[in-house]
């Protein structure tokens, strides 16, 4: 279980985060929602690692990871797929999901068929550079690259923008599908309403970098899409 | 005279007017051509192994490592060393051998000193070029001063092995150096090694990423750390054979590298920063020009002629002979 406490973090002098807490048991879907510039990509960061805590711990099964690198919390078993895919460019598509296994806890040279299975494509693209495939490639290449490791959480931080709609199907079925496995608990910060309606299981909004609103799907009323989300 | 001219006159390998005379003499142009085009392959080879482990440090890490010079001078020394532990411990019978050992030695050694400057200073100016610079700059005098300090300001002689000597006999008037072959030969197997270790292993691939993407290779559980310390000190490892094969070249003193390190940022900048492939076009292009003017002038004119051109050259194209080119990095 992923747990955040009291998160204050931020770039330089500013602070984004502040007073942050939230939680992802195992096999739940947990949706972050907010409005641009809220802080989503931030606390994603901040859950990583990339951003140091100034405040405040994150924690996976009972075990501090708040001064551990994110190499670290790669290999306790959280998965990303960042903002904007971070694809290797230069690196072959083999290779981009070959690197996906530094962080597996059984070291292995094969890559599992659960990363490939929902991206038959990928196998046939194995030897192009990362840096030539398209946006929606990229992104189903994103996901390979982090299921490849076996995550038991894994950090998607919006993976359906700028997408195709077909591919923002699969890339739904295969949210459900992880979540039917029940063994990979997911933190998505996702812009479309509709999507995390019929993926979430509980739902965080933050507003101006502080939680404003938690709760399951049932009470994600109208009043609260109107009074946290609406533009 | 600058400095970096007195190393152009070490790689003159024929001397000019003797040989134009005799083909002047007998009217043949084929050996001429032969023996020039060897002289710039030869040029080229060493080129290309002093600026291999910049093209490390510099072109994937993109620290202006100012004591790469150095770090061949380690290498020149090491073999010194070798040699000397030969003389002094070894039959005299074995002395032929201490080459063989001196390749591995002068890595092992620069690897380490690498290894050394990493964790000290270069982990703290990643990201911080013109502070590369001059850090490494002072680390490039200190490690001189060192160096006279241990084995003295005058030049050392570094005792070739005895199947180093002659040549190869081409055709009458063309004989190829084995030692001039040797180092064709060090830098082809150098070439393999890097490829096979920056392309086809592990490590390499995790460098790779390391380079492209920091805090993507990161958030996949790459000890960003350990791949950085790693990389710059194969390149100082690889500076470190370069000195070896300059022992075969002439002595070797403790301002060695500074006569080095403008040719060896000359190709790297050339061939295009991050590419081993541009690496290696750089040192061809500028040891065959170089022999090519340098025939038709003088080895100081020569040199001149060939910095102009890859002045002229870098305006035209300033990222170099192949510069990368991808969607994901406009």
């Amino acid at each position: 279980m992923l747990a955040v406490q009291q998160l204050e973090a931020g770039y330089g002098e500013s602070v984004i985060l502040r007073d942050v807490s939230l939680q992802v048991r195992p096999g739940q879907i947990v949706c972050l929602l907010g409005r641009n510039g809220v802080g989503k990509t931030t606390l994603m960061k901040g859950v990583m690692g990339l951003l140091k805590a100034r405040k405040g711990a994150v924690s996976y099964n009972g075990a501090d990871l708040t001064k551990t690198a994110p190499g670290g919390r790669a290999k306790s078993g959280i998965g990303y797929v960042p903002q904007g895919r971070e694809i290797f460019p230069q690196l072959t598509v083999f290779e981009n999901v070959l690197l996906g296994l530094e962080a597996a806890k059984v070291k292995t040279r094969t890559i599992p068929d659960e990363a490939l299975e929902k991206f038959p494509v990928i196998r046939e693209m194995y030897g192009r550079r990362g840096g030539d495939l398209s946006g929606g490639q990229q992104q189903q290449l994103a996901f390979a690259r982090a299921l490849a490791s076996k995550p038991e959480l894994l950090l998607l931080d919006e993976p359906c923008e700028g997408i195709q709609p077909s591919i923002v199907d699969d890339i739904r079925d295969v949210i459900r599908s992880i979540k039917a496995d029940g063994k990979t608990a997911i933190l998505l910060v996702e812009q479309s309403l509709e999507f995390v309606k019929s993926v979430g299981d509980y739902f965080y909004i933050l507003e101006k970098g502080s939680i404003a609103w938690e709760g399951g799907l049932e009470s994600l009323s109208d009043d609260v899409i109107r009074k946290y989300l609406t533009v | 005279m600058l400095p970096f001219l007195k190393s152009w006159k070490v790689l003159c390998l024929f001397d000019r007017k003797a040989y134009t005379q005799q083909v002047h003499k007998r009217g043949e142009f084929m050996e001429l051509i032969i023996g020039q085009l060897f002289n710039g392959m030869s040029v080229s080879s060493i080129l290309l192994l002093i600026a291999l482990g910049l093209a490390i440090t510099f072109g994937l890490m993109n620290v202006i490592n100012m004591a790469h010079g150095e770090l061949i001078m380690i290498g020149a020394y090491s073999t010194y060393l070798t040699q000397n532990l030969f003389i002094d411990y070894l039959p005299s019978s074995m002395f032929n051998w201490y080459f063989v050992l001196a390749i591995p030695a002068s890595f092992l050694i620069a690897f380490a000193i690498g290894l050394i400057l990493e964790f000290s200073l270069i982990r703290f100016l990643y990201g911080r070029p013109l502070d590369s610079l001059l850090a490494t700059w002072g680390v490039a005098l200190m490690l001189q001063q060192l160096a006279r300090t241990i084995f003295g300001a005058p030049n050392v002689g570094v005792k070739s092995p005895t199947w180093l000597d002659g040549g190869w006999m081409l055709m009458q008037g063309v004989v190829l150096p084995y030692k001039r072959l040797f180092i064709i030969g060090l830098v082809i197997v150098t070439l393999f090694a890097m490829y096979l270790y920056i392309y086809r292993s592990h490590a390499g691939r995790r460098m790779r990423a390391v380079m492209q993407n920091r805090e993507m290779a990161a958030c996949l559980g790459i000890s960003t750390r350990r791949v950085d310390a790693t990389t710059f000190a194969i390149g100082s490892g690889i500076a470190g054979i370069a000195g070896c094969a300059l022992t075969l070249m002439g002595p070797i003193g403790p301002a060695l590298g500074t006569y080095y390190i403008v040719d060896a940022f000359m190709v790297v900048v050339l061939g295009g920063v991050g590419k081993l492939v541009g690496t290696i076009i750089g040192a061809l292009g500028i040891g065959l020009t170089n022999t090519l003017f340098e025939f038709w002038t003088t080895a100081s004119l020569g040199k001149v002629l060939v910095f102009l051109c890859i002045v002229a050259f870098l305006q035209w194209k300033p990222k170099g002979l192949v510069a990368m080119r991808t969607r994901s990095l406009d």
